[in-house]
């Protein structure tokens, strides 16, 4: 089936699913002090090291989750109390509108513990504007507990310049957290550049329900899970060494390819976009292209067909058997309207379709859903000028 | 045919959209959201709002094995259903949410969004006998008379009734049970639901004051023109309504009191004894046939609540858009409020229905 929804999760590796299979063959809980529990925390530590590597961090700064989302609360949570409780004139969380929500809930979750929300602005291309934060930290840093800016987003591809952004807080003494779950893989990520990073392993092929938060010790992070001390005492609970080694297989093999990944998605993306202006132009509908096209993600086209409605654009392309996303579905299958949109100022937000590359991506995905597209937009047109169902 | 399914998540239209994929259709269900807020939306309501409606109308198509999507109706829910509600019963009328919701939602933004969409027809789990002939949908009574939902089915008219399939028409409730039992939907055992799906305590009383404003007012008696009580808002009553008056004195002949108008412009409330209900004639507009429309002299039953027994009538007029029909003498209605749906029947044949505009002791 062409799929076009990576972002979403993408095809397990085979060399993720085989050392996943393999980890699974040991019996022994990675603390337990017998061979068993050796066997099992060696993979677990190979694991950590290979990860760590790939980041260019020392070993101790990994820290295995049970995913993305995790790793953005363990930081934002973490990282608030462990300053707040320095000092508590450290109130404010400086956060970018573009964030995801695995940052921004956490982060409004901490309101009754005396936190305050410190919204950092975007360009139309969704770009933080590192100046602003600059300016923000240099008047009144002193209340700042962190500042949190997503590496690349996961709607529209755009991508933050993390490393200055790092340099300005650390200048400042202020924790950075980065969520480089869609980053990973698709550009060079530096797993030092921020205070903590989140990770996640199925979005680079590895198995879902694993994630890393690559922690500086500076941090000093208060633990989310606590009773037991896995992970150093950053995160109890046994340890998923099946997960942990699978999603380091993915990490790697995903890291050592980013650049020439990033090379071949760039290129099945223009096909994409040039297909699509061929046949805006061949069946008359209008569309626009949101992000940030040159320095986004190169795997990631989030495009809004005007006086369209993306839920029915998304149905009708699954029909075709394409599959695709508008971007911000929830859990409960009801679209709401993007935060990310509507921080751009993105001009039509409701025709929204996102498509996104990985690793297994070819130019039959690109044919077919270029192929499915003309009629899928035609009839969206029609369904939206009857009016009924709209996103809201 | 492309059949698009409406699922609510209840046991009905799970086994319609079932009966329509066995039937060799094209199938894909999708489940209308119709909350503002469907994670505070109360579950035991109608099967329409919550998520774990939504989540039983997925598993249902999951079982059938057809794709799944849900829409969100919300926005155009609250203008034109909610919004009618209140409207009507500001008016001083008696509003049926649910003809409206199938009347505006189900019927026409659903359907339309459907046909634009590229399927031939919509599907729902309604009890109603529904016929393609060549001249024409012939829309009948259910076979079991205890579900029969023609009532609130007349307002698609041809054109709705051309795109429309009810799977469940020839059967009885048990007999859809024990099919969804058969083929292992889950919702089999769901209870059947009555209330009204936006007002999820039921407490429609308490709704209309929360929206609407306490706006107090006398109640008079007809006979007497005596003032026998006080109200707290015209709202809260509906002509042929007994209890619940608050008359706090009691009328010289001592009868028991029945609401026979509300007048919101001087928020009076008209109450007087059971004969002045009796009706004699009713005048609906905002017609719509389902099939062509009777002519000055022909007998039919009429039917004006969702459950209520058909009465022998004869139109008096018709035309595309209005009706007229007298009620035999011995024949008298209890209770007809403006703002119902009126649906004219012919046998077991539905022919039209429209909106009670005047009801008159007077032929």
């Amino acid at each position: 089936m062409p799929y076009l929804d990576h972002a979403a999760t993408t095809a397990m590796r085979p060399v993720a699913r085989d050392t996943w299979l393999a980890a699974a063959e040991v019996c022994g809980n990675a603390s337990s002090v017998h061979q068993g529990g050796r066997a099992a925390r060696r993979i677990l530590e190979d694991a950590r090291e290979q990860v760590a590597a790939d980041l260019a961090v020392p070993a101790p700064w990994v820290v295995f989750t049970s995913g993305g989302t995790e790793a953005d609360n363990q930081a934002v949570v973490g990282t608030y109390f462990a300053r707040h409780d320095e000092d508590p004139r450290r109130r404010r969380i400086l956060v970018s509108r573009m964030e995801h929500k695995a940052v921004l809930e956490p982060a409004q979750h901490l309101e009754p513990a005396d936190a305050e929300l410190g919204w950092l602005d975007v360009d139309r291309a969704g770009r933080v504007d590192p100046g602003q934060v600059a300016e923000i930290l240099a008047r009144d840093g002193d209340d700042v507990a962190l500042v949190a800016v997503m590496w690349a987003n996961n709607e529209v591809g755009t991508v933050q310049p993390i490393a200055e952004l790092a340099a300005i807080c650390r200048t400042a003494g202020v924790p950075l957290h980065t969520d480089a779950v869609q980053a990973l893989g698709n550009i060079a990520v530096d797993g030092a550049a921020a205070t903590t990073t989140a990770l996640s392993a199925h979005k680079v092929g590895g198995p879902t329900g694993v994630g890393v938060l690559v922690v500086d010790p500076v941090a000093a992070l208060r633990p989310l899970l606590r009773g037991g001390g896995q992970e150093s005492g950053a995160r109890a609970g046994t340890a998923n060494v099946a997960g942990a080694a699978a999603a380091a297989a993915a990490i790697h093999e995903a890291v050592t390819a980013t650049a020439e990944h990033a090379v071949r998605v760039r290129a099945l993306r223009d096909q994409l976009l040039s297909g699509i202006a061929d046949s805006a132009a061949a069946e008359g509908f209008e569309y626009v292209v949101n992000g940030d096209d040159e320095g986004g993600l190169p795997g990631l086209a989030s495009v809004s067909f005007v006086d369209c409605d993306g839920d029915a654009l998304m149905m009708l392309m699954d029909g075709a058997g394409v599959a695709v996303s508008t971007g911000s579905a929830c859990s409960v299958g009801i679209p709401k309207p993007s935060h990310v949109l509507a921080a751009m100022g993105a001009p039509h937000p409701a025709g929204t379709l996102r498509f996104s590359l990985g690793w297994n991506s070819t130019a039959d995905d690109i044919a077919a859903a270029l192929a499915a597209l003309p009629r899928a937009v035609e009839r969206a047109r029609r369904a939206s000028a009857v009016g009924g169902g709209r996103s809201r | 045919m492309k059949v698009l399914a409406a699922v609510s998540g209840g046991v009905d239209s799970a086994v319609a959209m079932a009966r329509a994929a066995a039937a060799g259709h094209e199938v894909t269900a999708v489940h209308m959201a119709l909350s503002p807020d469907p994670a505070l939306t109360r579950d035991g309501a109608r099967g329409c709002c919550t998520i774990s409606d939504a989540h039983d109308a997925r598993r249902a198509a999951d079982r059938v094995g057809v794709p799944f999507y849900i829409w969100d109706f919300a926005e155009r829910f609250a203008e034109t259903v909610i919004e009618d509600f209140l409207d009507e019963y500001r008016s001083g009328r008696t509003p049926n949410p649910c003809v409206r919701c199938n009347e505006h939602i189900k019927f026409a933004a659903l359907l339309e969004r459907a046909l634009a969409l590229g399927f031939d027809a919509v599907a729902t789990g309604h009890y109603a006998r529904l016929e393609q002939t060549k001249s024409g949908p012939v829309l009948r009574r259910a076979a079991d008379p205890a579900k029969d939902q023609s009532y609130v089915l007349a307002v698609l008219g041809v054109e709705g009734l051309r795109r429309s399939m009810f799977p469940l028409g020839d059967s009885t409730k048990d007999e859809v049970r024990a099919e969804a039992r058969e083929r292992g939907l889950l919702v089999a055992n769901k209870p059947d639901s009555h209330d009204i799906c936006f007002i999820p305590d039921g407490d429609t009383a308490g709704f209309l004051r929360r929206r609407l404003g306490e706006q107090p007012g006398p109640i008079v008696d007809r006979d007497s023109g005596d003032v026998i009580g006080e109200h707290r808002g015209t709202h809260g009553f509906t002509v042929g309504q007994r209890k619940g008056l608050g008359i706090t004195t009691a009328p010289p002949d001592g009868r028991p009191r029945y609401v026979l108008s509300v007048e919101p412009a001087s928020r009076t409330v008209v109450v007087g004894d059971r004969g002045g209900l009796a009706v004699s004639a009713i005048g609906c507009g905002d017609a719509v046939w389902c099939a062509a429309p009777p002519a000055a002299g022909d007998r039919v039953m009429v039917q004006i609540r969702a459950h209520g027994r058909p009465i022998e009538a004869v139109v008096t007029g018709a035309s595309a858009d209005s009706f007229r029909v007298s009620l035999p003498g011995a024949v008298s209605l209890s209770g007809v409020a403006r703002g119902q749906s009126c649906v004219l029947y012919d046998g077991d044949k539905v022919l039209g229905q429209g909106t009670i505009e005047e009801a008159s002791a007077t032929g």
